[in-house]
């Protein structure tokens, strides 16, 4: 069935509830990549085995992830009448008394982490649950989640990620009707430039800016792109945006080619993610289903569709201009700009192009359902709504947070995270992969938003916060990083080609004791060689790794060089 | 691959966007490598010369030129990994398997052993960094991994200790 106006949406809607409210209990395992890894579909499938067996009246999902990845495996439990409860470190063998107890109308207490009474969906849904199990700690006193605010992750963990009726439940596609049928482009691009919204792929470029120049550019043909490259190593928060709520990510790009006029959408991702890719197709053809992707959409007479295009495991590919030769089938070797991709003769086959990141697409259904100037009250000055971050390596807490701009390091690392990790005290961050900086702890009360993490030397990146404790060595940290670059250099311009091989050579005999003071010198001189005059993002951002570490952590340097 | 199952892997890129690396993705995919016959009948049936789809195999670390064994180890060597230890874990299973890791010619990290049982690969980011270090045989991921737990997981694989 097509869905042509309102009406149809709020048909669609009223199934949707039905599943996840299904009048009966519904257990819903947590199967995003990580859920998977430590045995998530061991415990989904010993659970279907009992309720088949016994043809018990229990609905079996599955979900994406909530984001706490170091409690994995997550199954939550729906009980008529009574709050969602979500279960954590559950494996197979808990299945039998998972399933006893709920025919009992209850949870398995000792596997509870926490209850949620009703959660809001942001996007015009709140699901009231119920109440009961008093002795289950509600969610919003959990330590991990209380800081946290969910506006994209909004729905991670607690829809059917396979399912677009579910999707379409907590309020899915009705910002896309509401773009499409009820305003023109120039008022969708006015509200997305005045909420504020900045690139989430890493420099924050105005968002409603970018759409406005692609929109101004007369050409037959538009492209609109979503980066999916997600390059940065320690990131994966645009794999489980994709993986546990694919259709918000849809609904962004229909409402952008919209108001951009573009016919034809790609995502470009990564190759190693092939979970995304397979939720992404079904969403998709999902989507197609229902006439949300395709002809004539809404009854408008909008045409628009979106193809999947996948990388192949190079770094560089991130970057605008080459992520558009890969997509063409070239190798992928940036040039200077302009042309920039929205140019005509600079985007995908020379038409104008608008390229944006997957969370950057995820921002904009709240934008329009919810309005910019609610958008606009979301995190700082010039640093507006939510980012979410991996917060991973030596912490204790690992998992996917979500926070307004502008939330402190310490905030992150030591509140939600708790600290270090077996009791090892923090040293550092390094946020921003391998265009980022380490960030010490004592400079742990910035803000993290764009401005403040320049200066303290690092960058936002994309949003991987990688935890460093009192073991770890800042100088491999940073010969770690030079190698890495060196690798993916495409080796189209010398300063990032020869010059990285160079300053890898001296981190090398640095961390041999070989070094001399003067080799400290050169590498710094070098660094700021290669910033200042490589071709593109890649090398003009590599160095920052060695320039932090000389800047904080010059002393572990010291010390292994000969005077 | 012969070259119906090619045609049928063509069919599904009509367009262009995307089209080369996802055809010749699906051929690594499927074969585990990209057979130099297979990229000579692809050239003449796209009609793109050769020596672009040999740049294409060459550029990118997905793809692979050389045959691999029968299962495919591959470490993630990402930030998260690499705090975490991963440097020990490919130490570890080069020890396991008695290779020697070093980048070949054209820069990639692949080495298969001796009796074509195992190949041992690097990445860069499974996306699993919560888990860290992660890696990944034949398409399974498995977190946390120490030296210690590295003999059961490669059991799974038929893998067995030899004295030496
Ligand atoms: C070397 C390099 C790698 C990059 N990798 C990514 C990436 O993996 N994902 C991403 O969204 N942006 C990446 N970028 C940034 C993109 O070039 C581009 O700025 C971004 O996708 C624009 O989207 P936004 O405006 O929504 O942030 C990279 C840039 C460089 C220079
Ligand atoms: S750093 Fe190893 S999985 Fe991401």
């Amino acid at each position: 069935m097509k869905i042509k106006s309102v009406t149809d949406l709020v048909a669609k809607k009223k199934v949707g509830l039905q599943k996840i409210l299904p009048g009966k209990p519904r257990i819903a395992v947590g199967l995003a990549t990580c859920g998977i890894a430590v045995g998530g579909d061991r415990v989904y499938e010993r659970l279907k085995e009992i309720i088949d067996k016994d043809r018990l009246d229990i609905t079996l999902t599955k979900v994406g992830c909530i984001g706490y990845c170091k409690e994995e495996p997550l199954v939550n439990i729906t009980i008529p009448g009574k709050p969602l409860v979500i279960l954590h470190k559950v494996d197979e063998s808990d299945a039998e008394e998972i399933i006893r107890s709920v025919q009992n109308g209850g949870v398995p207490y000792d596997r509870a982490l926490c209850q949620v009474p009703a959660w809001d969906h942001v996007t015009g849904c709140v699901m009231d649950y119920g109440k009961g199990f008093d002795r289950i700690p509600l969610y919003d006193n959990i330590p991990f989640f209380q800081h946290q605010k969910k506006v994209i992750l909004r729905d991670a963990g607690l829809i059917n990620p396979e399912d677009i009726d579910e999707y379409i439940a907590i309020g899915g596609y009705f910002s896309a009707i509401k773009a499409l049928t009820g305003m023109d482009p120039d008022s969708i691009i006015e509200e997305v430039e005045k909420s504020g919204l900045r690139g989430r792929g890493g420099a924050g470029f105005p968002t409603g800016l970018k759409w406005r120049i692609t929109r101004d550019v007369k050409a037959d043909k538009k492209y609109i792109i979503c980066n999916a490259d997600e390059g940065d190593p320690g990131a994966y928060m645009n794999r489980n945006e994709m993986e546990s709520d694919p259709h918000m990510l849809i609904e962004g790009m229909i409402i952008g080619a919209f108001a951009m006029g573009a016919a034809e959408g790609l995502i470009y991702i990564r190759a190693e993610y092939p979970l995304a890719i397979k939720r992404l197709t079904l969403a998709i053809e999902q989507a197609r289903e229902y006439g949300l992707l395709g002809k004539d959409i809404f009854s408008t007479g909008f045409l628009f569709d979106i193809r999947i295009a996948t990388g192949a495991g190079a770094f560089v590919c991130g970057e605008s201009t080459a992520l558009v030769a890969s997509i063409e089938g070239r190798t992928g070797r940036p040039h200077p700009r302009p042309p920039r991709l929205t140019d005509i003769g600079g985007g995908l086959f020379g038409y104008p192009t608008d390229l944006n990141n997957v969370e950057t697409w995820c921002n904009i259904p709240v934008i329009i359902s919810n309005g910019s100037g609610w958008y606009a009250t979301i995190g700082a000055r010039g640093n507006t709504g939510t980012k979410v971050f991996s917060l991973v390596g030596k912490v204790d807490r690992v998992g996917l947070v979500e926070v307004p701009l502008g939330t402190t390091l310490s905030t992150i690392v030591s509140d939600i995270g708790n600290g270090g990790a077996n009791n090892r005290k923090v040293k550092a961050v390094q946020t921003g992969g391998p265009s980022g900086g380490c960030i010490p702890f004592r400079l742990f009360d910035t803000p993290v938003d764009f401005e403040s993490l320049n200066k303290a030397g690092s960058i936002m990146g994309s949003g991987g916060i990688v935890v460093m404790d009192e073991d770890t060595d800042m100088v491999d940290i940073a010969r770690y990083f030079i190698n890495f670059a060196t690798g993916e250099s495409c080796g189209k311009c010398v300063p990032c080609r020869e010059g990285l091989k160079h300053a890898l050579l001296l981190l090398n005999r640095i961390m041999a004791k070989k070094g001399t003071k003067q080799d400290l010198e050169t590498l710094a001189l070098l660094s700021d060689t290669i910033v200042a005059t490589s071709l593109c993002g890649l090398g003009q951002t590599a160095p920052n790794p060695v320039l932090t570490t000389l800047a904080y952590f010059r002393d572990e340097y010291d010390a292994l060089v000969k005077p | 691959m012969d070259e119906k199952t090619l045609d049928i892997i063509i069919s599904r890129y009509e367009a262009p966007a995307g089209r080369l690396l996802g055809i010749m993705g699906e051929i690594q995919n499927q074969e585990g490598y990209i057979p130099r016959e297979t990229l000579e009948i692809l050239s003449v049936k796209l009609e793109v010369p050769l020596s672009q789809l040999y740049g294409l195999a060459t550029f990118y670390s997905f793809f692979s030129l050389k045959p691999v064994g029968d299962h495919v180890i591959t470490v993630c060597m990402g930030t998260a990994c690499h705090v975490k230890g991963a440097v020990k874990i490919l130490k570890a299973l080069e020890e396991m398997l008695g290779i020697k890791s070093e980048a070949s010619e054209d820069g990639k990290f692949s080495i298969t052993t001796e009796d074509k049982k195992f190949t041992l690969e690097i990445a860069r980011c499974f996306g699993a960094c919560s888990m860290a270090p992660v890696l990944r045989v034949d398409g399974n991921l498995y977190g946390y991994a120490t030296p210690e737990n590295l003999p059961g997981i490669l059991a799974e694989y038929g893998w067995e200790r030899h004295e030496n």
